[in-house]
C-alpha cells in the first residue's frame, strides 16, 4: 500500500515551500468561476472563512450548517484568544519560534511543512481580522494588547475580552454575509450532511436532512469542503457545544476518506469540575487564567479531607502548608506549562488523594497573590467575565474563595487526513479547521486553533482548491440524478428508518454518557494496553443495546431532537472504537497521548521516535473487516527532535 | 427538587398551539434550567411520548441559539443570563414554571419552543460588515484605536443574536438588535466609511422583515442578557438620520 499517502509536501526550504507551491498552483481564471460550484459544511470560523474568500473569488459557494444561524457554530465559545507571530511586545517572537512551540507542543508529531506555514501565515489573520472589524483589546496608545498562554515564553495571543471566538465568528460570518449579498454564497441552515457522494473516486456532492421537514435532499458540487469541527462529544461530557458532532467525518471516513490519529484527543486542564449526574456538558474556564491564577492542592492528605469535607476554608490553609504543583514540577514554565502537562499532573495530584472538593476530584486555581499584587480593577478587566460565568454556574464567587477545576475532553486534533492542499484521500473532498488533523500533532498549543481555522480558510484553501478545480473546468455540475445520488439518499432514508424502527424506549442520552464513561476511563487522560484492550467488549454491549433499546419517539418528517441524536450516537459507537484501536496500537507517550508503559522516572511522557515518529492514517474497509493503518512517516529536516521539556 | 411545567407544545407553523403540563421530580438544584429539559425529554422517551423541541448549542450563554420565555421573561427570572445559564436553585421548590417560546411575528414557531430567528441573518446579510477583501488589509497598527473606542465597540458587538429584545418588546421591534452591530462598526475607523450605508440597509430590511418600530420604551435593554443599551439605538439613529442622500448611491 506504500505510496498511498503522498502529502505532496513541496521541495525547497522551509520557509520558501509555502511561496514557491503557491506559483505552482494552477488558478481558475475569473470568467470560469462563476460556472464552479462549491460545497462548504459547516460555518465555524474554519467553514465561514473559506465561504467568504472563496465567494469573494467569485466561485458559487453552497454552505451547509446544523444551527438556525450560521453564527452560531462551536467556534463562537472560543474564549482565550488567537496566536500570531506579530512580536509586538519585543520579546523576540518571530515566525520561527512560533513554529517551533506549535511543533513542540505537538511533542513532535506533526508535519513540519504545515506547521511552518501556519505560523507564516497568522500575521495576516490578525490585519485582515482588524480589517474585518473585530474590536481586540488594545492599550491605552491604541495598540493591540496580548497576553500569554500555555506552551510559549512570549506574548503573542491576541484578545477580545473573553470572547475572542465569538468575535472571530462575527467577522467571519459578517464576510461570509457579504458574499450572501452579492449571491456567490447561499447558506442552508438547519441542514444536517447525512452522506458524501463520491462519483468515479471523486465528491460530487453531499446528501442533507433538513432539520425542520425532515426532508432528504441532494446537492451536487465540484468539490467538498468539510469543516465540521471535532468529535470531543464522543466523550459525552466535554466542553464543546452540544451540537457539536463526527457524524460528517464519520461518514466521509466510511466513503474512503482517511482518519488520521484519532486517538489524539486533548483534555483541558481548567474546567469546572463535574457535579451531577444529569450534567450535559462541561464549561472551560479560559486558559488565560494561568497568565495570573496559581493551581495548588495542600501538601497533606487529611487537610485535603477538611477542605472537601467543608470543615476547613481553603483561605485557611497556611502558605506553606500549599503545593503549588505545577510551579513546583516545572519551574521554567510554572503555571503557564501546555494542557496536557497540566491535566495529568492534576490527575497525579487528585489519585494521590489531594483533591479538595466532595468527589476529590479538583484543585484549586487561586487568585488571591494577582489581586494582592495587581489590584482588583486590573484582574477584574482581564477576567470580569469569566469571574461572572464561574459564580453563575457554581454560585461561588473567585474573589472570595478559589476556583475548583479539574481538567475535562475539549478539543480533537486527530481528524481526517489531508495533503498540503488540505485534500483529503478522496478527490475533490478538502477538509479544514479542527476536521482535519493538520498541525497540532499528539497536543495543540492554546489559541492555535482559531489561527489554524482561519489559516485554513482565508489563506490556504483559497489558493490550493482551484489548483483542483482547474482539472474541473468545464465539467458540468453533477446530475444529481445520478445513480451514485440515488443510491446515497436512498441509503439516509434506510438508516433513518431503521433507527426510527427500532420503537423501544431507552433515551439515547442514557447510551451515549455510558459510552462517554467508558471512553473517560480507558481513552482519557492516561491510557494503558490493559485498559484499553478491555473496552471493546462493553463498547460492543453498548452498540448492541443501542440497537435493541433505543427510543425515537414521534415522526423522522418533523424536527426531532432524538433522531438527531441517535444519528450521532451511531457515528460516535463507530469512531469510538477506531479511537481505541489508534491509542492501543501506538506504544509510546506523546502529547496529550500518555500510555503508562511508556513513562520515565519522572513520571513524564516517554516518546519512542524509532517505531511511532509517523501519522497514523486509517483506511475504513467494511462493517466486518478492521480498518487498516497506512502510516506517512514524519521527516524533520529543519529542526532537531528533542525531548520536550517544560522544566 | 420539584416542579409542575406548563409548556407550550405547537406541532409547526401553521398547527395551533397549546399549552401541556407535566411533573418532574429529584431534580438537583444545581441541575442547569436546560439540563432538568433534558431529564423531562428523557423521561418522555421512556413514556414513548414525543420530546419538547427547544433550540441551544454552547449552554454557556454566548451562541444564543437558546432562548425561552420562563414565567413571563424573557431568559427567566434572572437578569443578564441567558437561558442556558439559568439555575435550578433559583426557582422555588414546588413551584409551577411556565415555558413559552420567543413570540413575535417576526420570528414564526417552528415547533414548541422553537422559533425561526432567520430575519436577523437577512437584516446582517444587508449591511452587517466591512467590506473588505481577504488579502487586502493594511498591517494591523496602521490604524490606531483607543481603547475607550475598541472597549465601546466590544461593549456593542457582545449581542448574541439571541432575540430576547425582539421578543420582550411590545412592538416586536428589532432596533436594539440592529443597533449593536451598527455601532460595534462605526465606533471602529473601518467601520466609519460603510457607517450610514450600512444603518440605512439595516433599517430598511428590518422594516421589510415584519419587525416593528421603536418607541422608546427600554424593555428591550432592560430583558438584554449581554447588557447591550438603548445609547446605542441613539447611535443608530443619528447614523441614519446623518445619512446624506449622496452616500446612498
Ligand atoms: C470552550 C472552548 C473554548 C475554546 N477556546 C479557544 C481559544 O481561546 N483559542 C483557540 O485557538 N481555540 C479555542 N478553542 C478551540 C476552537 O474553538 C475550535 O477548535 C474551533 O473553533 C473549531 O472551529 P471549526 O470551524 O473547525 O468548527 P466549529 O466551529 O465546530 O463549526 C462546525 C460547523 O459545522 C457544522 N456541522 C457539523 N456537523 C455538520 C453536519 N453533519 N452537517 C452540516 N453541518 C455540520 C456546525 O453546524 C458548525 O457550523 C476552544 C474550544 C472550546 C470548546
Ligand atoms: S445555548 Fe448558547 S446561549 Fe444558551
Amino acid at each position: 500500500m506504500a505510496g498511498i499517502l503522498n502529502a505532496k509536501i513541496p521541495e525547497g526550504p522551509l520557509d520558501q515551500k509555502w511561496t514557491l507551491h503557491k506559483e505552482s498552483l494552477k488558478t481558475v481564471s475569473p470568467a470560469n468561476r462563476g460556472g464552479m460550484h462549491i460545497i462548504v459544511v459547516g460555518t465555524g470560523l474554519a467553514g465561514a472563512s473559506a465561504a467568504a474568500a472563496l465567494g469573494e473569488q467569485g466561485f458559487r459557494v453552497n454552505v451547509f450548517c446544523m444551527g438556525d444561524s450560521p453564527r452560531r457554530a462551536h467556534s463562537v465559545s472560543a474564549q482565550g484568544g488567537i496566536n500570531a507571530a506579530k512580536n509586538y511586545r519585543n520579546d523576540n517572537d518571530s515566525v520561527q519560534r512560533l513554529f517551533l512551540d506549535t511543533l513542540k507542543g505537538g511533542d513532535f508529531r506533526s508535519r513540519e511543512a504545515n506547521v511552518y506555514r501556519l505560523a507564516e501565515v497568522s500575521n495576516a489573520i490578525i490585519d485582515h481580522c482588524v480589517a474585518l472589524g473585530v474590536p481586540f483589546a488594545r492599550d491605552y496608545a491604541g495598540y493591540l494588547d496580548n497576553r500569554s498562554f500555555g506552551g510559549s515564553q512570549v506574548s503573542r495571543t491576541f484578545y477580545a475580552r473573553g470572547q475572542t471566538g465569538q468575535q472571530l465568528l462575527l467577522a467571519a460570518y459578517g464576510a461570509l454575509n457579504r458574499q450572501v449579498a452579492l449571491g456567490n454564497v447561499t447558506v442552508h441552515c438547519r441542514h444536517q450532511m447525512m452522506d458524501l457522494v463520491v462519483i468515479d473516486g471523486q465528491a460530487k456532492g453531499i446528501i442533507t436532512r433538513d432539520m425542520v421537514t425532515g426532508r432528504i435532499e441532494r446537492y451536487p458540487a465540484h468539490a467538498v469542503v468539510l469543516a465540521t469541527g471535532g468529535y470531543a462529544n464522543v466523550y459525552f461530557l466535554s466542553t464543546n457545544s452540544m451540537n457539536s458532532n463526527a457524524s460528517a467525518l464519520v461518514q466521509c471516513w466510511k466513503k474512503g476518506a482517511f482518519f488520521a490519529n484519532p486517538g489524539f484527543v486533548q483534555i483541558h486542564p481548567t474546567c469546572i469540575p463535574v457535579h451531577g449526574t444529569h450534567q450535559s456538558k462541561l464549561t472551560l474556564m479560559s486558559e488565560s487564567l494561568r497568565n495570573d491564577g496559581r493551581i495548588w492542592v495542600p501538601k497533606n492528605k487529611a487537610t485535603a479531607e477538611h477542605l472537601r469535607e467543608g470543615t476547613l476554608k481553603p483561605s485557611e490553609v497556611h502558605e506553606n502548608e500549599r503545593d503549588y504543583y505545577l510551579e513546583r514540577r516545572y519551574p521554567a514554565y510554572g503555571n503557564l506549562v501546555p494542557r496536557d502537562v497540566a491535566s495529568r499532573a492534576a490527575k497525579e495530584r487528585c489519585d494521590a488523594g489531594l483533591g479538595i472538593n466532595k468527589t476529590g476530584k479538583a484543585v484549586y486555581l487561586d487568585f488571591e497573590k494577582a489581586v494582592e499584587t495587581q489590584g482588583k480593577a486590573s484582574i477584574d478587566r482581564k477576567y470580569g467575565n469569566l469571574f461572572q460565568m464561574y459564580e453563575k454556574i457554581t454560585d461561588n464567587n473567585p474573589y472570595k474563595e478559589p476556583m475548583q477545576i479539574f481538567p475535562a475532553m475539549h478539543y480533537t486534533m486527530g481528524g481526517l487526513w489531508v495533503d498540503y492542499n488540505l485534500m483529503t484521500t478522496i478527490r475533490g473532498l478538502f477538509a479544514i479547521g479542527e476536521a482535519n488533523f493538520s498541525d497540532h500533532g499528539a497536543n495543540r498549543l492554546g489559541a492555535s486553533a482559531l489561527m489554524q481555522c482561519l489559516a485554513d480558510g482565508f489563506f490556504i484553501l483559497p489558493y490550493t482548491l482551484p489548483d483542483y478545480l482547474e482539472a474541473e473546468i468545464g465539467e458540468p455540475l453533477p446530475d444529481t440524478a445520478h445513480p451514485d445520488f440515488i443510491q446515497a439518499s436512498e441509503k439516509v432514508k434506510q438508516r433513518i428508518h431503521n433507527l426510527m424502527r427500532i420503537g423501544r424506549r431507552t433515551p439515547v442520552d442514557d447510551l451515549h454518557r455510558e459510552l462517554g464513561k467508558l471512553m473517560w476511563e480507558h481513552a482519557g487522560i492516561v491510557r494503558s494496553a490493559e485498559g484499553l484492550s478491555g473496552t471493546f467488549i462493553e463498547l460492543d454491549a453498548i452498540r448492541d443495546r443501542f440497537r435493541k433499546e433505543t427510543g425515537i419517539p414521534g415522526s423522522d418528517k418533523t424536527v426531532n431532537k432524538e433522531l438527531e441524536k441517535a444519528l450521532h450516537m451511531e457515528d460516535y459507537l463507530l469512531l469510538a472504537g477506531l479511537m481505541i484501536k489508534d491509542a492501543l496500537h501506538r506504544e509510546e507517550s506523546c502529547g496529550g497521548h500518555f500510555r503508562v508503559e511508556s513513562q520515565t522516572k519522572e513520571g513524564e511522557t516517554l516518546r519512542n521516535d524509532k517505531e511511532f515518529q509517523y501519522v497514523a492514517a486509517w483506511e475504513y474497509k467494511d462493517s466486518d473487516t478492521e480498518p487498516v493503518l497506512h502510516k506517512e512517516p514524519l521527516v524533520f529536516s529543519y529542526i532537531n527532535v528533542t525531548e520536550r521539556k517544560y522544566k | 427538587m420539584h416542579f409542575t411545567l406548563k409548556i407550550w407544545r405547537q406541532a409547526g407553523p401553521r398547527a395551533k398551539g397549546y399549552f401541556e403540563k407535566f411533573t418532574i421530580d429529584n431534580v438537583d438544584s444545581d441541575t442547569s434550567f436546560l439540563e432538568m429539559l433534558d431529564m423531562l425529554n428523557n423521561q418522555l422517551v421512556k413514556e414513548n411520548r414525543e420530546s419538547i423541541a427547544f433550540d441551544h448549542d454552547c449552554r454557556e450563554g454566548i451562541c444564543g441559539a437558546c432562548g425561552l420565555y420562563i414565567n413571563g421573561r424573557a431568559h427567566g427570572p434572572d437578569d443578564d443570563v441567558t437561558t442556558c445559564q439559568l439555575y435550578m436553585r433559583r426557582f422555588k421548590n414546588g413551584s409551577e414554571i411556565t415555558m413559552e417560546p420567543f413570540r413575535s411575528g417576526a420570528f414564526p414557531v417552528i415547533k414548541d419552543l422553537m422559533v425561526n430567528r432567520s430575519a436577523f441573518d437577512k437584516i446582517l446579510q444587508a449591511g452587517g460588515f466591512v467590506s473588505v477583501n481577504t488579502g487586502s488589509a493594511p498591517e494591523a497598527h496602521t490604524t490606531l484605536i483607543s481603547r475607550e473606542k475598541a472597549e465601546e465597540s466590544m461593549d456593542a458587538s457582545s449581542c448574541i443574536g439571541c432575540g430576547a429584545c425582539v421578543a420582550s418588546c411590545k412592538n416586536g421591534s428589532a432596533m436594539l438588535f440592529v443597533a449593536s452591530r451598527v455601532s460595534a462598526l462605526s465606533l471602529l475607523p473601518q467601520g466609519k466609511p460603510e457607517a450610514c450605508r450600512r444603518a440605512r440597509a439595516m433599517v430598511l430590511k428590518m422594516d421589510e422583515m415584519g419587525f416593528g418600530s421603536c418607541t422608546n420604551i427600554g424593555t428591550c435593554q432592560m430583558e438584554c442578557p449581554k447588557n447591550i443599551t438603548v445609547a446605542n439605538i441613539a447611535r443608530l439613529n443619528r447614523e441614519f438620520l446623518y445619512c446624506k442622500r449622496s452616500d446612498l448611491q
